[in-house]
Parts: structure tokens; C-alpha cells; sequence
């Protein structure tokens, strides 16, 4: 503190974090958190004090307690206070709720575990009521969500919904930063975000916001690529508003602007290069950083008409530029321009060497190197300006006192290396090689660097050979004569030199040509001879060459060469039973052996994508003829590989290169060898299986603590109910109430006999609750309390997993179900990232679903369902979503009729909540038995409904009566119920009763297990005289749409006094559409959501001329016939919803105008829609009234 | 996230010093001392970013004052910045127009409110008026017990 080390007094800074008072309390806990860090060794002693603020009355300890604990700490204090601090989530205290959301982050850094268990916590804090604590929530998931973002995904409905209606702009750049996290994993997540970002850019003043919207805009667009076809418009709009912010005087604008900008660049280099003038103008600026920032952009916005043009300009602001480091930068950029993508954009390359030139007159460069290998390449590499560039490196050469200037800090003498070997190599094209041969012999170039001095004597020979030549083709040997004279004359110079290597070679230098001198004296012609020292030239190598020598045929470099010592290998072997470790050796063995195959197909690739290249490319560079000296490499070879294949583009690229005079020859030539050598492109090197997609991961420092917090969250749900259900220190501890719901119950069941005891508590438990359930069902409470029930029961099989047998099983199950449950959750996001297909996917899915598993799925799959059911319930509150629940409840029940009599209650006891007409039917309808069922209360569809009879006359003859109604099951896309109530009428007792329908392919008579189609059901009662009696009959429907109409036989056999007799029955079953529709609903948002969502493509009309109802009599007939709900009434319109069982949905508008009836219907399915609209007709026109039943 | 914030007086003198990411106290100094030799030196017309190591610093002068902060490579700087405005503005309200001495003298208020700000590095609180009372409160508990250990020096309790 105050900067002096306080180490010492740790302990008593504890001593006053335990002061009861106050005062103490926060000093201490600021002086904790000031100078505590991971190795302060009290910290251990602070865990239960610090348990103890946590949970102190006053909120204001718990809350220096936690500020402190942010500061400092540690895994085994988060390890210790994590539960502690989960408990605070929940806390009353806004002020708590906030700092513990905070501190959660800081313990999952240090505590990964922490995180499955808090997460669902922490994402009920996303819509907590107080923004401080919504906000809080964001940030940390969106801390959590860039470090790992795939686990995230699954809550980007969550956030798009907060994006949406937030306007708290701390939380929303939070949001939308996250959004930029995650879009990069799924693309069609972009697409939806495109528009509410413009929006923002376009809405917001807040400039923070909208450099972070611009900042998600790109990493979308980078992400979706060309998928948007109007993306363009996009990106125009960030690039606009970035123009705004870099012409901003703020400097920070104007900075974050160019940022952002070369982001753009890198993808849409045409957006950006119209701003050039802009970001030219920033080269002005006073600050550096943005000079520097606008030098990043220009380095992209380069084009072959504006290079010259720009770096003339770089060149006029390094003339101006004050500080060397900002010249210097300036100075590499201007190189890096011109230079990449191997002189792409370069149209003149005297040009270029002029500026070369010229760049070596600035001063205190250090950058001097640079330029030379600039100088030396383009010389190589591009044969046309040889000659230019030998004329320039003279004249530096003569001027090279000039820059020998003040060698201190100044790397600019470097060019005098690159100059020197450049004249030496290229003698014959100097137009003064004398002149210049005496310009490097001049004294001052002992000042040099000792390895320029030894370029200047091997060149210096090189040029004096070349020069002897000349004289002695000139016939003129006086003057060759003369020119060793001065040569043994001056290189004693470079002999005395300290460097070893300057002297080797000046001392070679100067015997050779003392004895060429002999020789010349005696009259010889040496010339030619001395020519063919340094005849041939150098080629440039491709810098992997080295490793493209092809492997001679035979030889197999993955060999042992010697046979590996067999002990080392069983080694290995055992090894790998016991460590998991040996598995990566193994790996790389492996690898090692696919090598060769590998490497050969991708270089393959390459190369002909290199080829590809090169074709296009009119500026490929060339060298001329390899010979002797690239000697090192076999080139020769790659020559003749690729021969053919370069020489049918040759004849383009001589066009061209013969404008600039080049010769045709040395191109074949050089163009092969690029051709082999520049495929080779890194790859090869990398390790196998090491994908660049892995890599990010991979090379995260081991340290890093985010790596451990990739946690698959799809899995949280689970472990975390059971976590938080129980006391939270440990998830498996906790002896749950006994409720149970039905697949804990059958999976004891197979445990055997054990529990069985438990098992009748446990039901009568649950009839108890059935009957508490009734008496507040009008509740709200009810959606809470079923689902904790739920949420226990799941814990079950946990804590009663008392053998190991059952507690393998459990992990498996487990195990399942988090692989449903994570494709569940996919499925989810799915489905709210494709909203057209919505309300017809999930019904296909589920249907495909259940065809395709006609044998019952075992309960570990129930129970994966449930969950997956759970779980969607929770992410959505979409209708359909419930209705597959229901669905698959259905279907579970179904599976499990032998125990339909149990299992029912419970699951009514989940669905009554969310709808009190269908809670009230249930109890008849869930059943699908044949037994009879006991007489049942009917209830109304719509409240305002008078009590009336949907039973309808089936079939009747002297003795018999039948009547019938359609009942949907509530959890059923599949199945409907109807109930047929039996009325003796004649004096005799009537036994055996047999019910039969002819199925059709739609609908089929569900006869139970032994599955014969043509069998009658039996009803499994008799009627004694004047008695009735109700038998229900489930019928399996495929399609919902269209009305059905069955035929079906009842017989049954009378007792009389004289015998018996058999009497049949003829009927036909009428099964309106309306049989299908579920007529309620869950909230009033959704009907409206449906219509705005524009999922209910379907329309229709239905215009009555004449009817006779009132309005309100007719709307009620509408809703008791044909399951229809109210939504909403105004004078003489109504809004009418219902739904089908297969979750369809349908919206009426019901007008009345005078007597004249106009009826519109939307719905997701035309058929269906039309269907019932044909059923509303029936039902209201007079005219044709006849029943649609009979 | 907030890495770290620092807040120095034109004269090089840290006045304050908030960690998020825990280090040893010869890394701080170090770190310290980098950052503001690298701030001090930049002019007031260059904008208040700069990349330093892996991290962003962001920094503000006001008055004599530099309040610097560190944040990751992918947090906004202008939304720092922000937090930077917000941290003075609550100084300000809570002193009545802060100088270097209110945060000399009282620098267990100026961290009171950061803590109240921010916590372990995030934004906590973004409301002024919630952080002021919640600090007013503390500071009223304080007084209570200095009244009662007041009283009981004086024999009353």
C-alpha cells in the first residue's frame, strides 16, 4: 500500500477483516485485497471468517466480503466459497445479487467446477428484475462466452430478445460483443443480427455502441462471407459511419476508426480504398499512433494506378517526419507496399529502385538491411533492370562516402553490400566499370563493417577480371597492367583488416593477382581464363527447396535403420495399458507413417494451385539459366519435372516479358524452378492432424485459466438441478423427498422388490398431492411447485442409486441424457434461428420420431425425452414447444399402459397447471384403457358455454343406444379419444359386447398389444337392464386435416329367458376436424406473436350470407363445437385461436355485419384450415343444417 | 475486463492502484514503472490508446491526474473510457470537486467507490446515484461505531 511492501502484516490485516466492527472490517478487507495475491499464505485462514461476512445480516459486510474476495482469491477459497457465494445469487438484495454474479466469474477462473452447477442461476440472472444485476449477468456470460463461445450458443435467444428491448447501453455492448463471439460458429445467428445492428448504427448516438455494433457488423460479415446478398449495403453503412468517426476531431474517434477500418480491409478492400483520401490525410496528424494506424490501412489499399502515387506521398512525409522510429516505421511500410505479394503491384520496376535509391538518403535509418536485400532481390530477380540497378549501385558506389556518414544508429551502409555485389555480379553491364572499380578502392571504405568490406574484395576481383577482359580485347595491355599495379597496390588495406574473413580473401585476392600480373608480363592473355572464376550465375532458391529434394527411389526415410531395441518397444506396449499418456506417443507413431502420403497429395494441390497462380499473375518474376553454381540443390531436376508444363504458358508470359526485353530463354527456365519451389509452402512442416481450427486452443497457454472453463453447458441442467435442489456443498449427499413421478417409479421397478415399500408411501404421497394440486389449481404457484416436483424426482435416481449396479446405470442414463438433452438444445436453436419452417419441423421431427420406433423406447430414453422437454419448456415459450412435451408425454404413457393407473395422476399433475380446461378433463381423457371408466364431470369448453352435450348419436336399435364424443388427449399428436357411452335399453342383460372399425389408412382403432387389425375390440363390461355405461376407444390418427368418416360394427349378444341372441350393429363414426383442436391457449402475447410472426401462411375466407345467431350465441357454438377459444371480443368481431393436435394453429376473425357473416382464417396448414372452415359453415348455416355427425 | 487501473500525478507519483489480475508486487512495480514512463511521455493532443504487451491501455488525464486502465485486446476502449469518465464523476460528486489531495488524503474512499464501481475488472454498477448511497451508507455504519467506540473510551457504554 502507498508502495511500501506490507507483506509483513498479513496476519494482521486478518486480524482486523474478523473486527466486528464495520469500520475495521472494510479497512481490512481493502487492505486484503490490496496487497493479497495467490501464494499469501494466511489466505488459508480466512475461509470461515470470510463464510461468515458472506452470510452476515448486514448486507454491507457481505459485501466487503465479496469485493475483497474478488481481489484475492484463490482455488481453494473458491473451492470452499463457491456455494456460499451461490447461495448470495439469490439473495433479496439486488446489492448482493449483483456482486455475487460478479465474484461467480472471478470463482469460476479459479474453480472451473464451480460453473455447471451456478450456470442455470446465472442465467436466470439474465432477466433478473434489477438492471444492475441483469447487466452484471451479461457481462460475466459474456466474459465466459468470448473465451468459449460454442458452449454459449444455446443462450443467443436470450441474448437477441435482451439486444431487442434493452436500451441500457452498458449491457447491450456487452451483448452485442458476445453476439460478435458467437456469430463466427454459426452463420445464420448473423443473418438475424444484421438488421437490429444497423438499426443500432443507424439509431444510436452513443459512439462506444456504435463502434462496437461496426466492430460485430464486420466479425458477421467476415463470418457469413458471400452468403448475404445485401451485405454490401452493410458494410457501406459501417464504412460511412467509421468515415464519420475518423473525420471526428477526437483524436480516440479518429484512432478506433482507422482501426476498425483495416478490419474491413481485410475483407472488403474495394469499401475501404474510397476513402484514400481520408486516411492519406491522417498521415498528417500530430499523434503517431494514428499515423501508424493509417499506415496499417494504406498497406491494403494499395492498387497497381495508386502505389506510385502513394508511396511518392510516404515519400514526402518522410522528408517532414520528425522521430526516427516514426520515420523508420514509415520507411518499412513503404517497403512492405511495394513488396508484397511478391511485387504484385509494381508496374515499373526502375521505378522502384530509384525509390530504393533514393530511400538510402535518409538519415539514422536502421532499417539499412532492409533495403539492401530489397536491392539485392529485385536486382536477381527481375534480369530487365539489371542494368538500371548496376548503373544506380555505382553511383552509390562513387557516393559512398555519403553514406558512411555517422555509422552510429544508422544501418544505412548496408546498401553498399547489396551495391557492391550487385556491379561485382553484373560487371559487364557497367558502363564505367573502371570508375567504379577505383571508387571501391578508395581508402575510406576501411571504415565499413568487415563483412561489406569482404563483398568489396570478392567483387573487387570480380571487376577486375571483367575490366582485364575488356583491356585485353581493346588489346590495350599497358593499361591492364596498370590496373594490377593499382590492385596490389590497394588491397594490402583490406589484408591488414582485424576480420579474419576480410583478410582470407584479400590475401587470396592479392596472390592471385600478383601472379596473374607474372603472367601478363610474360605476355599471356588472361582475361577469358580469369572471366571463368566467377563465370555462371546465381539463382534465387526457393526457401524450402532444401526440402523438396525428392527422396531417391528406394530409400525409405521412415525405416529404422537399425532394427529399434525390442525392449524399449514392449515397454511402450505395457505402457500404454497403464497410462493414458502413451496414447498421444502412440498417435505420433502413427502419424509418422502417414506422412509421406500426406504431404505428397497436398503438394500435389499446392502445386497446381501455385501454377494457377502463376498463369495469372503477369508479374512473376524471373531468373535466368541455373548452372553450376546452384550446384547445392539438384535443380536440374525439378527442371526437367515441370519442364513440360511451363513451356505451353510460355509463349504468353514471353509476350510479355519480351516488351521488357527480356529473354525468352531464361524464363522456361526460371519459371520451373519457381514453379517446383514455391509450392512447397509451410504446411508440411506443421504437425500432423494439427488443424488450424485446433490450433487456437491448443497453443492457449496450459496457465490459462478460461481453458479450463470450457465446459459443455448443455450438460448443465441436470447436475445442476440436482446440485441446487439438494444443499449445494455436495450434489450427491442429499436424501430427497419421496415424490416421484413415473419413470423414477418403473426404473425401481426394475431395481426389483428393494423398494418397494418406499414405492407405496411414495404413491400415496403423490394422491395426496393430486388432491392438494385440485384445490389450487386457479393458482400460479402450481407451475412452480409441478416443476419442482420434477425437478426432485429427477434428483431421485440419484440418491437412491444405493448398489453400484444402479449407480452405473444412473451415470449412463445420465450420460443419455445429456446427449439428448444437448441435441434437444440444438434442436431449439435450430428452430429459432430458421423461423420460417418453425411450426412444421418439430412436428415432422417427432413424427418421423415415432414411426420410426414402433417398439417402446426403454425408460432411459423417457427420461431423456422428459428432460429434453424440460429444457426446451424453459428456453421457449412457444407453443409448440409445449405441445411436443405433451406429445411425448403422451407417448409415454401410452407405452407404459400398464401402468397408466399410477403414472397418469403425476402427469397431470405437471400439465394442470398451464391450463385449467384441460387439467379438468384430463382425468378421463389421459386414460386410454378399455376399462370403463367411472362417470365424469364435463366441463365447458368456454366458461360462458351453457352445460350441454357434445354427445352425439351414434348408433341405436331396440335394445342399444350409442352415443359418442371425441376427446383430444392433451399430450397426444397422434391419438384421440372417443368416449362411447352404452345404453341397455331393452328389459334384458346384454353381455359381450364387441366394437369394431374398418381402419383406414389415416385413422386406425388402437385393439392393444396383440395388434390384428381385423379383431373387435371387446368392451370389458356387461350391462344389466336399463343401465349405461362409457367405454373409450383411442384411435391412431396420421393426418389431421381432413375429416374422417369410419365404419364400424358394434354387436353384442342379449340374455333372454329362452337363450341368447346375437344382434350387430351398423355405425359410421364421424371425426370432424374439429376433433383434433386443442382450443386453448397460454397467453394472449402468443396470439398475437403468432400473427406477426408470419408463420400462419395459410388463408382462407368464409363469407355467410344469412345467419340466423346472434353473435355471441354463434361464437359460442363455434367454440364448443368446434374447440375454438375466444381470444378476444370487440361489438361484433372476435379473434378465435385454436390448434390442432399435431400443432397447427389456427386464427379466426369472426365479423358479423348485419346478419352477414365474414370468417377469417389463417393458420400454418391450408388444408386443415379449410377443412374446418367447410365444419363452421356446416355448423351455422341454417339452411343445411344438418349435424356434420350424422 | 479491466486488467488493472492506475491512477498517477503528472509528477510519475501513483496515487492509486487497483488489481484485478493478481501478480506478484515486483511484477506490479514493474508494470508500474513501464506504463508511466510510455504515458507520461505521449503528448496531450494523442489519443488515449495505445497497445501495450497483449493488452490495451486506456488512459485519461485530468487535471494533474492520469487515470489508466488495462483492458484485454477485444474490450471496447471507448466503453472504458467511459468507466474512466464515470470512476471521476463519482469522485467528484462524492468530495465536491475532487483534487489530487482528496484522493491523497482519503485514498480508502476513492478505492470504497471503485469497488463499488467495479468488481473483478467488470462494470458493477452503472447507476451514479446507486454507488453514492450505497457508499453513504457504509460510511453512516462507520460512524456509528465511531460514536460507540467514542462512548465507550468516555465510559458512557
Amino acid at each position: 500500500m502507498l508502495g511500501y511492501d506490507i507483506s509483513w502484516a498479513a496476519f494482521n490485516i486478518i486480524e482486523v477483516m474478523s473486527s466486528t466492527k464495520f469500520t475495521f472490517k472494510r479497512t481490512g478487507y481493502l487492505a486484503a485485497s490490496q496487497s493479497f495475491h495467490n501464494e499469501t499464505e494466511v489466505l488459508m485462514l480466512t475461509t470461515n471468517m470470510i463464510r461468515k461476512d458472506l452470510n452476515s445480516q448486514n448486507i454491507y459486510d457481505a459485501g466487503a466480503a465479496m469485493t475483497g474476495l474478488s481481489c484475492f482469491v484463490t482455488p481453494d477459497l473458491a473451492r470452499d466459497l463457491a456455494n456460499d457465494v451461490m447461495t448470495l445469487l439469490s439473495s433479496t438484495k439486488p446489492y448482493l445479487r449483483k456482486k455475487a454474479v460478479l465474484l461467480m466469474y472471478k470463482i469460476f477462473l479459479c474453480f472451473p467446477d464451480a460453473l455447471r452447477p451456478a450456470f442455470a442461476r446465472l442465467k436466470d440472472k439474465l432477466e433478473d428484475l434489477d438492471p444492475g444485476v441483469q447487466s452484471a449477468a451479461v457481462n460475466v456470460i459474456c466474459e465466459l462466452a468470448r473465451k468459449n463461445p460454442k458452449n454459449y450458443l444455446s443462450l443467443a435467444p436470450v441474448f437477441f430478445k435482451l439486444m431487442t428491448s434493452s436500451t441500457n447501453n452498458w449491457m447491450l455492448i456487452k451483448i452485442i460483443k458476445l453476439f460478435g463471439a458467437l456469430t463466427p460458429l454459426e452463420p445464420r445467428l448473423g443473418k438475424k443480427l444484421i438488421e437490429p445492428l444497423t438499426n443500432l448504427i443507424h439509431s444510436t448516438s452513443a459512439m462506444s455502441l456504435l463502434y462496437e455494433c461496426i466492430n460485430t457488423v464486420i466479425a458477421v460479415l467476415i463470418s457469413i462471407s458471400s452468403g448475404m446478398p445485401n451485405h454490401s449495403a452493410s458494410i457501406q453503412l459501417c464504412v460511412q459511419k467509421l468515415r464519420i468517426l475518423i473525420e471526428d476531431s477526437d483524436q480516440n474517434l479518429k484512432y478506433l476508426g482507422l482501426l476498425a477500418m483495416s478490419k474491413i480491409l481485410k475483407t472488403h478492400p474495394k469499401s475501404v480504398q474510397a476513402h484514400k483520401d481520408l486516411v492519406l490525410q491522417c498521415l498528417d496528424d500530430k499523434d503517431e499512433s494514428i499515423r501508424l494506424r493509417a499506415l496499417d490501412l494504406l498497406y491494403g489499399m494499395v492498387s497497381k494506378k495508386n502505389l506510385m502515387e502513394i508511396v511518392k506521398k510516404l515519400m514526402l512525409h518522410m522528408d517532414k517526419a520528425e522521430g526516427t522510429n516514426y520515420r523508420d516505421e514509415l520507411l518499412s511500410k513503404i517497403i512492405d507496399i511495394c513488396s508484397q505479394n511478391n511485387y504484385q503491384y509494381i508496374t515499373n520496376f526502375e521505378w522502384y529502385v530509384s525509390i530504393l535509391v533514393e530511400i538510402t538518403r535518409i538519415e539514422g535509418t536502421k532499417h539499412g538491411a532492409l533495403i539492401a536485400s530489397q536491392m539485392l532481390d529485385v536486382a536477381i530477380r527481375v534480369p530487365a533492370i539489371r542494368s538500371f540497378a548496376v548503373s544506380q549501385m555505382a553511383v552509390l558506389l562513387d557516393n559512398a562516402h555519403m553514406l558512411v556518414g555517422n555509422t552510429q544508429r544508422n544501418s544505412i551502409y548496408e546498401v553498399l553490400y547489396a551495391a557492391a555485389w550487385i556491379c561485382g555480379e553484373f560487371a559487364e553491364m557497367l558502363s564505367d566499370p573502371r570508375g567504379t572499380l577505383e571508387a571501391m578502392l578508395k581508402p575510406k571504405v576501411t571504415v565499413l563493417p568487415p563483412h561489406i568490406q569482404g563483398v568489396y574484395v570478392q567483387n573487387i576481383v570480380k571487376l577486375y577480371s571483367r575490366v582485364v577482359a575488356q583491356l585485353e580485347a581493346e588489346d590495350n595491355k599497358e593499361e591492364a597492367e596498370a590496373l594490377g599495379e593499382l590492385l596490389v597496390e590497394k588491397l594490402p588495406m583490406f589484408v591488414q583488416n582485424a576480420n579474419l574473413e576480410v583478410q582470407d580473401r584479400a590475401c587470396g585476392a592479392l596472390q592471385l593477382i600478383k601472379q596473374l600480373i607474372k603472367l601478363q608480363s610474360k605476355g599471356e592473355v588472361i582475361g577469358e581464363e580469369l572471366q571463368a572464376l566467377f563465370s555462371g550465375e546465381l539463382n534465387p532458391v526457393a526457401p524450402k527447396a532444401q526440402k523438396k529434394v525428392p527422396v531417391p527411389e528406394g530409400l525409405d526415410l521412415d525405416q529404422w535403420i537399425n532394427e529399434p531395441p525390442s525392449e524399449s518397444s514392449s515397454e511402450e506396449e505395457v505402457r500404454g495399458d497403464i497410462f493414458v499418456k502413451s496414447d498421444h506417443r502412440m498417435i505420433q507413431q502413427n502419424d509418422v507413417h502417414k506422412m509421406p502420403e500426406l504431404t505428397e497429395e497436398e503438394l500435389e494441390k499446392r502445386r497446381k494451385a501455385r501454377k494457377q497462380e502463376q498463369a495469372n499473375n503477369p508479374h512473376y518474376l524471373k531468373a535466368t539459366t541455373p548452372s553450376g553454381k546452384s550446384g547445392l540443390i539438384s535443380s536440374d531436376k525439378y527442371l526437367q519435372v515441370t519442364g513440360n508444363t511451363s513451356k505451353s504458358r510460355k509463349t504468353k508470359k514471353t509476350r510479355k516479358r519480351s516488351k521488357k526485353g527480356k529473354s525468352v530463354e531464361s524464363e522456361s527456365d526460371e519459371d520451373s524452378i519457381r514453379s517446383v519451389h514455391v509450392v512447397t509452402i509451410t504446411e508440411g512442416e506443421m504437425p500432423e492432424g494439427a488443424k488450424s481450427s485446433d490450433d487456437d486452443e491448443d497453443e492457449r497457454n496450459s496457465n490459462d485459466p478460461h481453458k479450463a472453463l470450457n465446459i459443455d453447458l448443455e450438460e448443465l441442467p441436470l447436475n445442476n438441478e440436482d446440485n441446487v435442489q439438494s444443499h449445494p456443498v455436495s450434489p450427491l449427499s442429499t436424501n430427497a423427498p419421496g415424490k416421484v413421478n413415473l419413470k423414477d417409479e418403473k426404473k425401481k421397478k426394475r431395481r426389483g422388490e428393494k423398494e418397494h415399500k418406499e414405492k407405496t408411501r411414495e404413491k400415496k404421497d403423490k394422491s395426496r398431492e393430486k388432491h392438494k394440486k385440485k384445490k389450487q389449481k386457479e393458482e400460479d404457484t402450481d407451475l412452480v411447485s409441478s416443476q419442482l416436483i420434477e425437478e426432485k424426482s429427477k434428483e431421485e435416481p440419484v440418491t437412491n442409486g444405493l448398489s453400484p449396479e444402479s449407480a452405473d446405470k444412473n451415470e449412463q442414463t445420465e450420460k443419455q441424457k445429456n446427449a439428448e438433452n444437448t441435441k434437444g438444445q440444438l434442436d431449439d436453436i435450430e428452430f429459432w434461428l430458421s423461423p420460417n419452417d418453425s411450426s412444421q419441423r418439430p412436428n415432422s421431427e417427432l413424427g418421423a420420431k415415432v414411426s420410426s420406433s414402433p417398439v417402446p423406447p426403454s425408460d432411459l430414453n423417457l427420461d431423456s425425452v422428459k428432460v429434453k422437454q424440460e429444457k426446451e419448456e424453459k428456453m421457449s415459450s412457444k407453443p409448440e414447444k409445449t405441445k411436443k412435451k405433451k406429445k411425448e408425454k403422451e407417448r409415454k404413457s401410452k407405452k407404459e399402459k400398464k401402468k397408466v393407473r399410477e403414472h397418469h395422476d403425476s402427469l397431470l399433475q405437471e400439465d394442470s397447471p398451464k391450463d385449467k380446461a384441460e387439467y379438468e378433463e384430463a382425468p378421463g381423457i389421459a386414460t386410454p384403457s378399455k376399462e370403463p371408466g367411472s362417470s365424469l364431470a364435463q366441463t365447458p369448453m368456454t366458461p360462458s358455454m351453457p352445460p350441454a352435450s357434445k354427445y352425439r348419436l351414434l348408433a341405436e336399435d331396440k335394445n342399444m343406444k350409442l352415443i359418442y364424443e371425441t376427446r383430444v388427449l392433451p399430450n397426444s399428436s397422434n391419438q384421440i379419444v372417443v368416449s362411447i357411452i352404452f345404453t341397455n335399453q331393452c328389459g334384458y342383460h346384454v353381455k359381450e359386447l364387441e366394437f369394431n372399425i374398418l381402419d383406414t389408412l389415416n385413422t386406425r382403432l388402437a385393439r392393444g398389444t396383440d395388434g390384428n387389425n381385423q379383431n373387435s375390440v371387446k368392451v370389458p363390461f356387461q350391462l344389466p337392464p336399463g343401465t349405461t355405461n362409457e367405454g373409450q376407444f383411442a384411435f391412431d390418427v396420421d393426418k389431421v386435416v381432413m375429416p374422417q368418416m369410419l365404419r364400424g360394427t358394434f354387436t353384442y349378444m342379449i340374455v333372454t329367458d329362452g337363450g341368447s341372441t346375437h344382434e350387430k350393429l351398423d355405425f359410421k363414426l364421424h371425426l370432424p376436424v374439429s376433433a383434433y383442436f386443442i382450443g386453448s391457449m397460454y397467453k394472449r402475447d402468443t396470439f398475437t406473436e403468432l400473427l406477426s410472426s408470419g408463420d400462419l401462411s395459410a388463408k382462407n375466407t368464409l363469407i355467410l350470407e344469412r345467419v340466423d345467431y346472434e353473435f355471441s350465441h354463434m361464437l359460442s357454438k363455434i367454440c364448443f363445437h368446434c374447440h375454438f377459444t375466444v381470444v378476444e371480443q370487440v361489438a361484433l368481431s372476435a379473434s378465435l385461436y385454436s390448434r390442432s393436435i399435431q400443432g397447427d394453429h389456427v386464427c379466426l376473425l369472426a365479423k358479423q355485419v348485419n346478419s352477414k357473416l365474414t370468417i377469417d382464417g389463417k393458420s400454418t396448414n391450408s388444408q386443415l384450415l379449410s377443412s374446418i372452415l367447410d365444419e363452421v359453415k356446416i355448423l351455422l348455416n341454417p339452411t343445411e343444417n344438418v349435424s356434420p355427425c350424422e | 475486463m479491466l486488467q488493472f487501473m492506475l491512477l498517477f500525478s503528472r509528477q510519475g507519483k501513483l496515487r492509486l492502484q487497483k488489481w484485478y489480475v493478481a501478480h506478484p508486487d515486483k511484477q506490479k512495480k514493474k508494470i508500474t514503472r513501464e506504463l508511466l514512463a510510455i504515458l507520461l511521455a505521449r503528448k496531450p493532443k494523442m489519443c488515449s490508446f495505445l497497445e501495450w504487451k497483449d493488452l490495451k491501455i486506456v488512459y485519461k488525464r485530468y487535471a494533474s491526474l492520469y487515470f489508466c486502465c488495462a483492458i484485454d485486446q477485444n474490450d471496447n476502449e471507448l466503453l472504458t473510457l467511459e468507466i474512466i469518465h464515470r470512476y471521476v464523476e463519482l469522485l467528484d460528486k462524492y468530495f465536491g470537486s475532487v483534487c489530487e489531495l482528496d484522493i491523497i488524503f482519503n485514498f480508502e474512499k476513492a478505492y470504497f467507490i471503485l469497488d463499488e464501481l467495479l468488481l473483478g475488472g467488470e462494470i458493477q454498477e452503472t447507476s451514479k446515484k446507486n454507488v453514492l448511497k450505497a457508499i453513504a451508507a457504509q460510511d453512516l455504519l462507520q460512524e456509528d461505531d465511531a460514536v460507540e467506540i467514542a462512548l465507550k473510551e468516555l465510559g458512557l457504554v
